[in-house]
């Protein structure tokens, strides 16, 4: 049983390492992409089967931010967004559970003195630490992107910088902080969740390779939804923390 | 003492200390969230989503614990 930490290279494309969650990320975007442009070309007035499905996740969202942002014309505003992640991260994560990403591979030829080993053509992408600081880091600056333009530089910034109170200073100075520790909960948040249903699964497969593993699966069918929800709303709550004015002081 | 069984004993140490602070937290969610939805069935929807919410950040330090003690156990 070998079960790598790291994602591994499988090809480089002109010098650029190409990992297997890379790839798998890759396809995960391809196919949402062919999806969602499907569902706006055959855009009805009666609505078919997947403009339905579309337009009833959208309804959810939007319900799920007025109660956060209490305001629709927000919640229509900033939806793009945490759909994108929620989508995005939910079908990684489940694309990291079908039947074949894992066991099909590459096998390599090992060094004098070790075992060949198989190099798998899938991971799932959450599983890679580089997939998820990225998109931590993506989510953070979109979170102060949309609050310099929502109240302008100078008041966004005044929320990290400020001479007013020398305790208004420090707790600014502290925000400014946390905004990077914001990214490291994020980005291991989903790692370890993932990975760790990985080797979950891996474990429990090699101890039943029957019926037993069933549960787990389902567990991890959950956890990737419930995750993806979770970075999907921490965002909206970023957001919505950022794009409003302190009116306390 | 050697090296391998230090190791080991640390992997089972950051597991069994890290987990029981979100052990506690996860209970006192759980029984809080479930008192709350007695009380009050109407908002079961509002509290659960709150309740996930807090679970996944008490879940999430002992994901922290899992993650160093994984990269203990598979990094060489």
């Amino acid at each position: 049983m070998h079960i790598s930490l790291i994602a591994e290279k499988i090809f480089t494309i002109a010098g650029w390492p190409i990992t297997n969650s890379l790839l798998t990320a890759m396809i995960v975007v391809g196919v949402l992409t062919v999806v969602s442009v499907v569902a706006w070309r055959r855009f009805t007035l009666v609505p078919n089967m997947l403009q339905s499905s579309f337009e009833l996740l959208i309804e959810q969202f939007l319900d799920v931010m007025d109660s956060v942002l209490g305001d629709r014309h927000k919640s229509e505003k900033y939806l793009p967004i945490i759909v994108t992640i929620f989508l995005f991260v939910m079908f990684s994560n489940w694309f990291g559970l079908l039947p074949g990403v894992g066991p099909i591979g590459l096998m390599e030829h090992g060094v004098v003195g070790e075992h060949d080993r198989l190099v798998p053509i899938f991971r799932a992408p959450s599983a890679d630490l580089n997939f998820t600081i990225g998109l931590a880091i993506i989510s953070i600056l979109s979170v102060n992107i949309l609050g310099v333009l929502a109240i302008g530089f100078w008041k966004h910034m005044s929320k990290f910088f400020t001479l007013k109170n020398p305790i208004y200073t420090f707790v600014g100075l502290l925000e400014f902080v946390s905004e990077f520790v914001k990214i490291i909960s994020f980005s291991f948040r989903l790692f370890g969740n993932v990975f760790a249903g990985e080797v979950l699964l891996t474990i429990v497969g090699f101890l039943v390779p029957y019926v037993v593993p069933l549960p787990f699966l389902f567990l991890e069918v959950f956890v990737g939804m419930i995750q993806a929800f979770i970075f999907a709303m921490l965002t909206l709550v970023f957001v919505a923390m950022a794009t409003s004015e302190e009116t306390a002081h | 003492m050697n090296p391998e069984t230090a190791k080991f004993m640390a992997i089972a140490f950051v597991m069994g200390v890290g987990t029981i602070a979100p052990a506690i937290a996860i209970a006192i969610i759980g029984s809080r969230s479930a008192e709350a939805m007695g009380r009050n069935p109407e908002a079961a929807p509002k509290i659960q989503t709150a309740m996930i919410l807090a679970l996944a950040f008490a879940e999430a330090i002992a994901i922290y614990g899992l993650v160093v003690s994984l990269i203990l156990k598979f990094v060489e």
